[in-house]
């Protein structure tokens, strides 16, 4: 693939977001190796408890003696993997969704895309809420199903308007004119033209559902204690975060950063993809 | 060449465009015939309806678009407008195939163009995959694509504009279609390089004995590849001949004034003479002829009486009046068009 000047700097402008990324998911994937302790033992309630960051624990330890570093270690590997997975069931739906009323078009099309509307404007946390409230302890999967589920409407809409303009395209007509039938030109035609839209959007969608789950485990709603995900650690220092800052601090900076990263990276992803710069 | 059973027979086909309560006309009431192994040129200005045509004999035109009721295409002896979804879509790219104008943007950008080729084999054919490439690659091959195998390989952007057309071309014709539709096939392409496809297409019609149905706007086009050609304007057909009597003897003051503003090589330093005025809209056809407002011979009749086809010779016709005053030849008036100021198309 040939890069336009214009492309191969907005690359330039990408990879250090890309390394950011890699590194968490690193230290995800590779936190039973890395991390100092366990996260989840509690070696000694009394005397080590609340210490402020040393050598030790370069993250403090919380009010349950807990280290603050290993347990953020392993909560990026669930807030980083819920993210993903999630972000996962929210393309799977919003492409389907999104294909079947802009290849529709029509009545049908107006129906599923006034239905996305209604849905959309509903904010995503109360519709998380409530379908999580519904649930006594909430199993990490379906706290997957669920973000993802709510997360798909502007996705839909995205993909929804590509293949409307994909299907009046030249070459689609080409193909029709060539006897190829409505799915062939769906999934031959028009979809791998939409992977880039969908790959935008579901780069800036995780790094939303980053922050999403986060606070979901911050208000006990998500990942269930013990178990570690960075909203949750931060809970654990909330109710002191005047003299346990490191405990809420540095979770929170790892959330920033993810969302952030996720964000320029797709933002990134969109310029790089616009056709109106690539000419 | 041409034997005399006709291939394709069109009757009476109207396309009409729906929007709230206006109609567009833009195909009205044309018909035409294509034998086996011929070339017919359509001619006309955009807005004519030449491509409407072409899209409806595929079936292609799509809400809110339609068909007329009372149309009539006949292929190979097949009612056209009566076959389900399923078997209209076995003619496509198998029986009547089209070549489109802008390769460019009638090729898909992320498929390579072997896949493209092969994909047609493949909606119809139980090929499998490679032997589906191979026919691919030797359909590029006959296009006259060098290294064909390996072009194959590569992607539209990759390839030149004349070689993107020749894919265009390996695509409609892998299949072998008994008509192929060929929407301006050059418009698109360097002057050097539309000699180059208009004599491949040749070769391959003597090859393969197709018939080429061939749009476009440019009568040096018609003049070196079709036998017969079509004269629309106003979604209608207002002249038909054969070449050679439409370029010594063009009868309607619309198809002379195509000729004339062809440049003509070798000619004195003139300016090119042009047709005042635009087509008009396909939602409002004018009463009686609707060229009138463009026309230096429009009377009163021209508004009043639409004028049918009138026989000229055996294979002429002409949608026009003079046919039946040939006096009011000698009266030339400056058109309504001119008069009023509305551009020159």
């Amino acid at each position: 693939m040939v890069m336009s000047r214009r492309q191969r700097e907005i690359v330039r402008g990408a990879v250090p977001m890309l390394v950011v990324l890699a590194v968490l998911a690193g230290i995800a994937i590779f936190a039973p190796l890395i991390a100092p302790y366990n996260p989840s033992a509690q070696p000694d309630i009394v005397g080590l408890k609340n210490l402020p960051p040393s050598l030790a624990h370069p993250f403090g330890t919380d009010p349950y003696s807990r280290d603050v570093l290993s347990r953020v270690m392993y909560g990026a590997q669930v807030s980083l993997s819920v993210a993903l997975l999630a972000t996962i069931v929210t393309v799977f739906l919003g492409t389907v969704y999104g294909s079947i009323a802009g290849y529709a078009g029509g009545i049908v099309d107006t129906c599923m895309m006034r239905l996305v509307d209604a849905m959309m404007a509903v904010p995503r946390v109360l519709l998380v809420i409530i379908v999580v409230a519904l649930w006594h302890t909430l199993p990490l999967w379906l706290l997957i199903v669920v973000i993802g589920v709510t997360g798909w409407f502007s996705l839909s809409r995205v993909v929804r308007g590509q293949v409307l303009a994909f299907r009046r395209r030249d070459f689609v007509v080409a193909a029709e004119a060539l006897g190829a039938r409505r799915t062939r030109i769906l999934f031959r035609h028009i979809l791998p033209n939409v992977v880039p839209m969908i790959i935008v959007d579901a780069t800036l969608g995780i790094g939303q559902v980053i922050v999403l789950e986060a606070g979901l485990s911050y208000l006990g709603l998500g990942v269930q204690p013990p178990g570690a995900s960075w909203g949750n650690i931060i809970q654990d220092g909330a109710d002191q975060i005047g003299t346990l800052w490191w405990v809420s601090l540095f979770p929170g900076l790892l959330i920033a950063t993810t969302a952030v990263a996720c964000n320029v990276l797709g933002d990134a992803l969109r310029d790089y993809f616009d056709p109106r710069e690539v000419a | 060449m041409a034997d005399l059973t006709p291939l394709l027979r069109v009757a009476d086909l109207r396309t009409y465009f729906y929007d709230g309560d206006a109609v567009a006309r833009a195909v009205d009431g044309v018909s035409f015939e294509i034998r086996r192994g011929e070339t017919v040129g359509i001619v006309g200005e955009s807005g004519s309806g030449k491509s409407v045509t072409a899209l409806s004999l595929l079936r292609l035109i799509r809400p809110p678009g339609q068909i007329e009721p009372g149309s009539r295409i006949e292929f190979e002896g097949q009612d056209l407008l009566s076959l389900d979804a399923d078997a209209i879509r076995a003619i496509r790219g198998q029986r009547i195939a089209m070549i489109f104008q802008e390769p460019m943007s009638a090729l898909n950008p992320v498929l390579t163009v072997g896949d493209q080729v092969a994909e047609v084999v493949r909606v119809h054919t139980k090929l499998s995959r490679k032997e589906a490439w191979e026919r691919a690659v030797e359909m590029l091959a006959l296009t006259g694509i060098p290294a064909a195998r390996e072009r194959a390989t590569q992607y539209p952007h990759q390839l030149s504009g004349g070689m993107r057309q020749r894919v265009m071309i390996a695509m409609a014709l892998v299949m072998h279609p008994a008509l192929v539709i060929a929407d301006e096939p050059t418009t698109a392409l360097d002057v050097t390089i539309q000699a180059q496809i208009l004599e491949l297409l040749h070769d391959l019609q003597e090859k393969l004995g197709m018939s080429i149905l061939l749009i476009t706007h440019d009568l040096g086009v018609v003049a070196e590849m079709a036998e017969r050609v079509i004269v629309m304007y106003g979604g209608e057909v207002v002249e038909e001949a054969s070449v050679g009597e439409l370029f010594a003897d063009a009868r309607h003051p619309y198809t002379q004034g195509l000729m004339r503003a062809m440049p003509q090589l070798g000619a004195p330093h003139e300016r090119l003479l042009t047709i005042p005025g635009v087509v008009p809209a396909p939602t409002a056809w004018p009463s009686g002829c609707r060229f009138r407002d463009r026309c230096e011979y429009a009377w009163d009749r021209c508004a009043q009486e639409h004028p049918p086809l009138y026989q000229i010779g055996t294979a002429h016709v002409s949608r026009c009046h003079l046919e039946d005053e040939p006096a009011r030849r000698l009266t030339r008036t400056t058109p309504l068009a001119a008069r009023t100021g509305q551009g020159t198309a």
